[in-house]
């Protein structure tokens, strides 16, 4: 499949907070216009200008797929992401209530949990998304990608100290 | 279906709530957003009414394709009778209001009465509730969106909220949702606070249903790219609208000192790439943020860097604060710009119409026609930061003679201070026109002169004139969905063809305002962006509703119809200097005396301009006078006036 090995990589720090992975996500998957049908939230601290969008990780060793009571959530070593099988879900909630991110989510109008499916490997989000701050990356490259990040920054911090340094 | 959403007509005095279906047949004939609030704000008000009594009506709306899979679709339209000009009062904001409303359940409230205390309504999946508000009045407007949300136990209510200019009854008070976005003319938030309404606060999680949706995503996703791919909207996703006015700046075409000059000298510390600077260091290389679902992201970030307000975080600067704590005072300092933003956001007021209303001021005082004794011992002259600042802070809380006299607005302030103050005041129909100088460009004349809620740019601009566009591109553009085959200009100084592009505009941008699109999707700024032909699609995917280009202009029509029906009905006519789509004397008399070649020494052509306008009302349908034909009426099924289905 296509997502194989590929991971959902998130840089809050681009976002520039207008919820349009929230619109596409929820049309995507229930042909609906709803925020709340949405797997992918947008977190605001409106005050500050910070947003950092939230969806699930698909763990490896995930909260939801161990604390489910009905054994419905399991992973998908091709797909390469943690799902939920409505089959044998008892809306429990379970999950919703051990993810460490919250990014497991209760939709109140179907009244079932809904989690983030990478689209089968096409996720909309990250389509969507001009600024790339929700992006879809080969699993190896997630490290190397925030290290280039935090390069550039010490980088640009030295760059700066030198400047000042030569001022003086 | 967004077809489905309701309105609620609301009464403040009694508490009375009516809610109804918006039926089909007015949706056919307005759509939504400000037409269809055009048409009840004519119904829901006598002729003669008084903007601040219990008779005006506030209209709050989203557009048709609110909260859809259609891209940038995030405008709130608001409307009442305006107690600034005494006429059609509009103003739109962006942000997260407008959707949040239609998932509340809502596209259209129309507010009457008045409360006996301060009171907010807060709206949620259907219900609405007039709650008190005597713990958020005086409140700045953020401080009031974040009690509400700590008070109701939600963070992700959205709010649209007046801050203390709206309670002191500031005539172009504002109204504001977020930290920056404000539906700044022709003062709604005044209306508001006349009504004793703090507040409309909303939440929703009621489904929208889309009628296609797989061809709605995959069409929005078509759309964004021609949306994004634009080098205007480039530019704007990385300068913000502060591009514009270093742009307008270069040729001439900027208000400065009110209107002595039409370029600004010497102002490297607030052209664009300076406040771009100034946001990378006070909040990082990703400053730049957006309104609902849009990918133009065309807001920045920033932190005040220095002074009293130092490190405080506000969004923006628009081009217009520019203009407004920039050049039309001659304050050329970045700081001052970005202070000055900050307060007119915390104070919810235009920053068009202060800035504009102290620069008249200032050269008042210059002239001796404002004494130290009215302003308080204020030196008020060009280039006084302090005194700007301070007129914002006197002006908001009606401190002392002047703050208080210019509080009352332009024509009023003239009529008081006296002598010959009124012929300094550069404004239509009694509202403030913005930072720009129309007087090298008779297009952007027309625009101003004949805009329906007062000098105004975001009625009817045909921006792309100043592009020089070679003709058969303007001809592509203006000769659809109606045919026309008179001449087109593509020089910036002509007058021939200018009235056609207006009326052209003038549909556009009322298309986009029923439809709950923002500007910059269509042709204001660039050429390519969506107009007439791309709406059908995006609209029956998203509503199932079938219209072809033709029906969607001839909607705008008809909705700019009526808000001229309105003007009429209470005193517009053609040649009123206060009341009428007439210009101050200075466009025809003063000379540019800055600029690029051809711009300098310019003027506008009083028996040309006159000509436009007779050019302009006949494409309209209008007779000499501006008022309708019969059979333009007939043409649009307005013969008997809006019809009172709603």
């Amino acid at each position: 499949m296509a997502s194989a090995n590929k991971v959902l990589m998130i840089d809050y720090e681009k976002c520039t907070g207008c919820r349009l992975c929230e619109l596409v996500c929820a049309v995507k998957h229930d042909g609906i216009s709803n925020p709340v049908r949405s797997r992918i939230r947008v977190i605001k601290w409106e005050a500050e200008g910070v947003y950092v969008p939230m969806s699930c990780q698909q763990c490896q060793d995930a909260p939801c797929m161990t604390g489910c009571p009905a054994g419905a959530i399991s992973r998908n070593e091709s797909m390469e992401r943690v799902e939920v099988d409505y089959d044998l879900c008892i809306g429990c909630r379970t999950c919703v209530s051990v993810c460490p991110f919250g990014a497991m989510n209760f939709n109140p109008i179907d009244r079932k949990v809904i989690k983030c499916d990478l689209c089968d490997g096409d996720p909309q989000c990250v389509r969507f998304c001009d600024v790339k701050a929700v992006d879809f990356v080969d699993a190896d490259r997630v490290g190397q990608i925030k290290s280039r990040s935090a390069a550039r920054r010490v980088r640009t911090a030295d760059t700066r100290a030198t400047a000042i340094h030569s001022d003086s | 279906m967004p077809l489905n959403r309701k309105i609620a007509i609301i009464d403040l005095t009694t508490g009375d709530i009516d809610v109804k279906p918006i039926p089909l047949a007015v949706r056919k004939q307005y759509l939504g957003g400000r037409g269809l609030d055009a048409y009840l704000l004519y119904n829901h008000t006598e002729k003669g009414c008084d903007p601040l009594g219990p008779d005006n009506a506030l209209i709050i709306s989203g557009g048709l394709l609110t909260a859809t899979c259609a891209s940038a679709t995030a405008r709130t339209h608001i409307m009442a009778k305006s107690p600034l000009t005494g006429l059609l009062g509009s103003a739109n904001m962006g942000g997260f209001f407008a959707p949040e409303m239609a998932w509340a359940g809502f596209h259209h409230l129309v507010i009457k009465g008045k409360a006996d205390k301060p009171v907010y309504l807060f709206i949620h999946n259907g219900s609405i509730e007039i709650r008190d508000a005597a713990h958020l009045w005086g409140k700045t407007t953020t401080d009031t969106q974040w009690a509400i949300r700590a008070e109701l136990g939600d963070e992700e209510i959205k709010s649209c909220v007046i801050g203390p200019a709206g309670e002191n009854l500031v005539r172009y008070a504002n109204v504001m949702t977020g930290i920056k976005n404000s539906a700044g003319r022709t003062g709604m938030g005044c209306v508001m606070g006349s009504k004793n309404l703090k507040a409309v606060a909303v939440r929703g999680t009621m489904d929208i249903n889309i009628a296609r949706p797989a061809e709605a995503l995959e069409y929005n996703k078509q759309f964004i790219d021609q949306i994004t791919s634009a080098k205007v909207n480039q530019t704007q996703g990385t300068l913000g609208t502060p591009f514009i006015w270093g742009a307008t700046n270069s040729w001439g075409g900027l208000r400065t000192r009110n209107f002595q000059y039409n370029q600004c000298e010497y102002a490297d510390d607030i052209e664009p790439e300076r406040l771009d600077d100034i946001a990378t260091e006070t909040i990082g290389p990703h400053h730049m943020t957006g309104c609902f679902g849009c990918q133009v992201h065309c807001r920045a970030q920033y932190k005040i860097p220095s002074g009293q307000y130092a490190g405080k975080y506000d969004e923006g600067p628009e081009y217009t604060s520019q203009g407004a704590f920039g050049a039309m005072p001659d304050c050329r300092s970045a700081v001052t710009v970005l202070t000055g933003n900050h307060l007119v956001d915390q104070y919810g007021v235009d920053n068009l119409e202060i800035g504009s209303i102290i620069a008249w001021a200032m050269e008042l005082f210059e002239l001796g026609i404002l004494t130290t004794e009215q302003t308080d011992g204020l030196e008020l002259r060009f280039g006084n930061d302090e005194a700007l600042l301070e007129m914002v802070h006197r002006i908001c809380t009606r401190k002392g003679w002047l703050g208080d006299t210019l509080a009352d607005g332009g024509i009023p302030a003239a009529e008081k201070i006296g002598n010959n103050a009124f012929d300094y005041l550069i404004q239509v129909k009694g509202m403030n026109n913005l930072h720009s100088d129309e007087r090298a460009t008779p297009a952007l004349a027309l625009n101003v002169a004949t805009a329906s809620r007062g000098s105004d740019h975001l009625r009817s601009r045909p921006a792309i004139d100043l592009y020089h566009l070679p003709e058969p591109v303007l001809r592509k553009i203006y000769s659809s969905p109606i045919p026309y085959e008179g001449p087109l200009s593509s020089e910036h100084t002509d007058y021939e063809g200018k009235p056609w592009q207006v009326f052209w505009q003038e549909n556009c941008y009322m298309a986009v305002d029923c439809l709950g699109i923002c500007k910059y999707h269509t042709v204001f700024l660039g050429a390519t962006l969506p107009n007439f032909e791309d709406w059908p699609k995006v609209i029956y995917y998203n509503t199932g509703l079938e219209l072809t280009p033709e029906q969607i202009w001839e909607i705008a029509e008809r909705s700019n119809m009526v808000e001229r029906l309105f003007n009429l009905r209470e005193g517009l006519s053609r040649d009123d200097l206060k009341k009428g789509d007439m210009l101050n004397h200075r466009y025809f008399d003063e000379p540019c005396l800055r600029g690029a070649p051809g711009v300098v020494g310019r003027t506008i052509d009083r028996e040309k301009f006159s000509k436009m306008i007779d050019e302009f009302y006949a494409h309209k349908g209008l007779d000499k006078n501006g008022v309708p034909k019969p059979a333009t009426l007939k043409r649009l099924g307005l013969k008997n006036e809006p019809s009172h289905l709603l």
